[in-house]
């Protein structure tokens, strides 16, 4: 017997004639963490659903203790012990977490002649029991419309834990996590692989990886370019062989003139989301908005966009006071907002990618009323290229990119928009290390065009690296400002978990 | 690889050939086994013409669906408006205008309502639409005293009636016109866009800035004023309005959108789709009349084979996934 406990074997997939796994073998020992890395749409995500039993291969072998076997559901797939959490969460808003938890496996009470109740009592006391072993605090009988997609993805995974798996894949799962949430992931990660469970990581970020990852296997479009032990690599060496070239500097920054005031709040405060919030936002700067998941600032951004209705305050845009109430008068006053959650907010998945790059614009290049066609073809070929979206065509439906990719749609829809002040919430969430870096560069220009960048970024590299100031919040308050010279990473997380909200004269 | 491709059919494309395929399918069967008068030239026209009031329902319809709502109201609304419009169109009382403007206008006035109820009421499209489905069943009865409607003009009775170069009923032409217009509108105008859209994803339009309470709220509006149209050319065309016509329209259309792909939880479909739905009830129910198969029968097989077209559309949709 060897050692592995699965082996996929020679995987090919197309999709409508388009290769996108070519040949690609990997295998996983029990206990390991096994890294899985490569740029947007290398076929990551696909090559797990295969394995889930989501997607076919056109040819290849799974092999599960030695043993070949076909996957051909998900259900499937859990009964030979392996469980995916994936990229794209997608919980039923309108359950409990508990109910979410034991969805399709419900304990169940009272077999009254075959009819059979879900024990919802039964459920809420083993969901807290799960909770208290992993040490998460959450509420089971919470509706899962109301969590965070940090706590979505906590759910998850204990979903997973719970189902006693021997694979646990986690597809991108400390994309939406506190610093504080991705140490108790890694925590429960090493519980696991203490039990011999095997873990498959894929992750964009490559210091988490080398953090927990035994092996790492390297995806570029669609082919296996090694399986190497974390230790005979260097972060340098794995970016090389993912992207095919060398990148230096991943936060490029560029320098810029600071101009006028562009967007000024005072006092802007929205029931408990946040309170009392003042900051002045410059032409020609990039404003970090540091603090922990949860500290209300996409909450905060939402309303100078217009998305919810300020209690209390003003803002000014280049010193007028203005009352945005919809969007659309966020857009009339050229600002634009990248939003976290791409799913919900962003796209409109069942459309093509032409559709979605052209939905902001679509008054400015319309005649009386009808769509000029051709001009929205020609943008949206135009942001494609420029962005460099890995799809076949304009015409092609969303949900059929890649997650990184359909960030970036979201990217090219907001900057046809052509605004004076972007806000980008959380933008490089899911992309890859080359496409983060010409996001940052982007960024940068954009400041140096003049333009008034506001970026909320749960990671602190990020932020230090690109930023020219940063302000913190900390449960739902402004707890700090720091100017680019006294930027550390010891005093954003001072502030950032500042819990008592107490205001720092800067 | 970006530029190319524009002109070539992609695969999702190809999948909503599903219903044709369906439709050709279901033709063909027909004509192979149906006698000699299915297959005339006069046939194929009154076909069209039987079509036309449940196609321009269908048409409203649709643009409701496509946003991710239903309208049950608009067979109550061709009712009242019906009414309305026989009450102004006896002979030499009112000039003609008033009984072609007037439905249309109360048709409209109830599309707004739905449309204010499902918004800024946040009242789901169901609950507001089977509330004012009833409301208006009820206007409809209380202002024609529960009683037919009779003595309509020679012109208005023309509005239906008429033929173009004395064989193409009228009623088929404005089917084809405001199939067109409204087609156009979906397909090539940003309001368009905006209803798929908002029924793709309310929450990422109205991120996008578009204005989603105004997108429904004449998409209500479209659907109540074409089932005012329905509701004039109805009256014209049986020379009487009866408050209790056009029971269950309202489902003959949602069939018809429905078989022609449309989604029922929003933000896809085709409005050629529609079309060949709507096609494809009047060819059932006018094949069945031919071969003379009992009435009591007739439902029965009609909702057979909308289940069958649906089933062979989700086949050829899924296939390839
Ligand atoms: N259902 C589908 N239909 C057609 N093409 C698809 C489908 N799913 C994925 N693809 C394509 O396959 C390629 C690989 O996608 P995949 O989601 O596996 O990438 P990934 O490595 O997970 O990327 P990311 O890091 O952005 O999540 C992409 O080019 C994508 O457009
Ligand atoms: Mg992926």
């Amino acid at each position: 017997m060897s050692d592995f406990f699965l082996a996929m074997h020679h995987i090919y997939k197309s999709f409508s004639r388009v290769p996108v796994l070519k040949d690609v073998s990997i295998q996983i020992r029990p206990g390991e963490v096994h890294a899985l890395v490569g740029e947007n749409g290398a076929g990551k995500s696909t090559l797990m659903k295969i394995l889930m039993g989501i997607y076919t291969a056109d040819s290849g072998e799974i092999q599960v203790q030695d043993k070949t076997v076909q996957i051909h559901s998900p259900q499937e797939a859990l009964h030979l012990g392996i469980s995916m959490i994936h990229q794209e969460l997608s919980p039923v808003p309108d359950m409990s977490v508990s109910e979410n938890l034991f969805m399709g496996r419900e304990i169940r009470r009272n077999h009254m002649g075959g009819l059979s109740i879900v024990d919802q009592k039964e459920q809420i006391r083993q969901t807290h029991a799960i909770f208290e072993s992993m040490g998460v605090q959450m509420e089971p009988k919470a509706l899962m419309r109301n969590l965070s997609v940090a706590q979505v993805q906590l759910v998850e995974i204990t979903k997973a834990i719970s189902l006693s798996s021997r694979i646990i894949i986690m597809d991108e799962p400390t994309s939406a996590l506190t610093e504080k949430e991705v140490h108790t992931l890694f925590e429960q990660i090493e519980k696991l692989r203490r039990t011999g469970v095997g873990i498959i990581y894929i992750s964009h970020k490559l210091d988490e990886i080398f953090r927990i990852a035994d092996r790492i296997s390297v995806l570029r479009d669609g082919e296996l370019i090694g399986t190497h032990t974390a230790a005979e690599l260097s972060k340098n060496a794995l970016i090389q062989m993912m992207v095919g070239r060398e990148i230096t500097a991943i936060y490029p920054k560029i320098e810029t003139q600071q101009g006028a005031v562009a967007l000024e709040v005072s006092n802007f405060s929205r029931g408990t989301h946040f309170r009392d919030i003042s900051f002045q936002l410059h032409y020609g700067e990039i404003l970090g908005i540091g603090g922990l998941v949860g500290a209300g600032r996409s909450e905060l951004v939402e309303c100078i966009f217009g998305i919810t209705h300020p209690t209390a305050g003003d803002l000014k845009i280049e010193g007028q006071t203005v009352r945005i109430r919809h969007p659309k008068q966020a857009i009339a006053q050229k600002i634009a907002l990248i939003t976290e959650d791409r799913k919900r907010t962003g796209l409109n998945l069942i459309e093509s990618v032409e559709t979605n790059i052209a939905v902001v614009i679509l008054d400015r290049i319309a005649n009386l009323g009808i769509v000029d066609s051709k001009k929205s073809a020609e943008l949206s070929d135009a942001y494609i290229s420029k962005l460099n979206i890995r799809t076949n065509s304009r015409g092609t439906r969303m949900y059929k990119l890649s997650g990184g990719n359909q960030q970036k749609v979201v990217l090219a829809k907001w900057l046809l928009s052509e605004p004076d002040i972007i806000i980008l919430d959380e933008p490089t969430r899911g992309i890859d290390v080359g496409a983060k870096r010409d996001i940052y560069l982007l960024m940068g220009e954009l400041a140096k065009a003049g333009k008034a960048v506001l970026m909320i970024s749960s990671e602190i590299p990020e932020l230090m690296g690109l930023a020219d100031r940063i302000i913190v919040l900390a449960d739902g308050r402004l707890t700090g400002e720091i100017l680019r010279k006294d930027f550390s990473q010891e005093r954003i997380l001072q502030y950032a978990s500042n819990m008592n909200g107490e205001s720092e004269t800067v | 690889m970006n530029v190319k491709q524009s002109k070539k059919w992609n695969t999702d494309d190809l999948r909503e050939l599903g219903i044709f395929i369906a439709f050709i399918i279901i033709v063909c069967v027909l004509m192979l086994f149906s006698p000699p008068g299915f297959r005339s030239g006069r046939n194929m026209l009154n076909i069209l013409k039987q079509t036309s009031i449940n196609g321009i329902l269908a048409t409203g319809m649709m643009y409701v669906i496509i946003t991710g709502g239903i309208d049950l109201s608009v067979g109550s609304i061709a009712a009242l408006s019906g009414v309305m419009a026989a009450h102004f169109a006896h002979p030499g009382e009112y000039p003609l205008i008033i009984p072609i403007l007037l439905p249309v206008f109360i048709g409209t006035l109830v599309g707004l309502f739905n449309g204010i109820g499902v918004t800024y009421g946040s009242i789901p499209p169901f609950i507001v639409t089977l509330g004012s489905m009833t409301i208006f069943r009820g206007a409809a009865l209380i202002t024609s005293k529960g009683q037919p409607v009779f003595n309509v003009s020679k012109p208005f009775e023309a509005i239906s009636g008429a033929f173009v170069f004395d064989t193409i009923p009228v009623l088929v032409i404005y089917y084809v016109v405001i199939t067109l217009i409204f087609a156009f509108v979906l397909t090539r105008t940003v309001f368009g866009r905006h209803v798929y859209m908002v029924g793709g994803n309310e929450t990422a339009a109205r991120v996008s800035g578009i204005d989603t309470f105004k997108v429904k709220i004449v998409v209500y509006m479209i659907s109540g004023f074409l089932a005012g149209i329905a509701g004039l050319l109805l009256t014209s065309r049986t020379i009487s309005a009866n408050p209790t016509a056009a029971q269950g329209y309202e489902m003959d259309a949602i069939t018809a959108v429905i078989i022609g792909g449309v989604s029922m939880s929003g933000g896809s479909g085709k409005w050629y789709g529609t079309v060949i739905g709507a096609l494809l009830i009047s060819i059932i129910a006018n094949s069945l009349d031919i071969l003379n198969v009992s009435s009591h029968y007739q439902p029965v097989i009609k909702g057979m084979i909308i289940i069958l077209a649906v089933l062979m559309d989700m086949k050829t949709k899924n296939r390839g996934r």
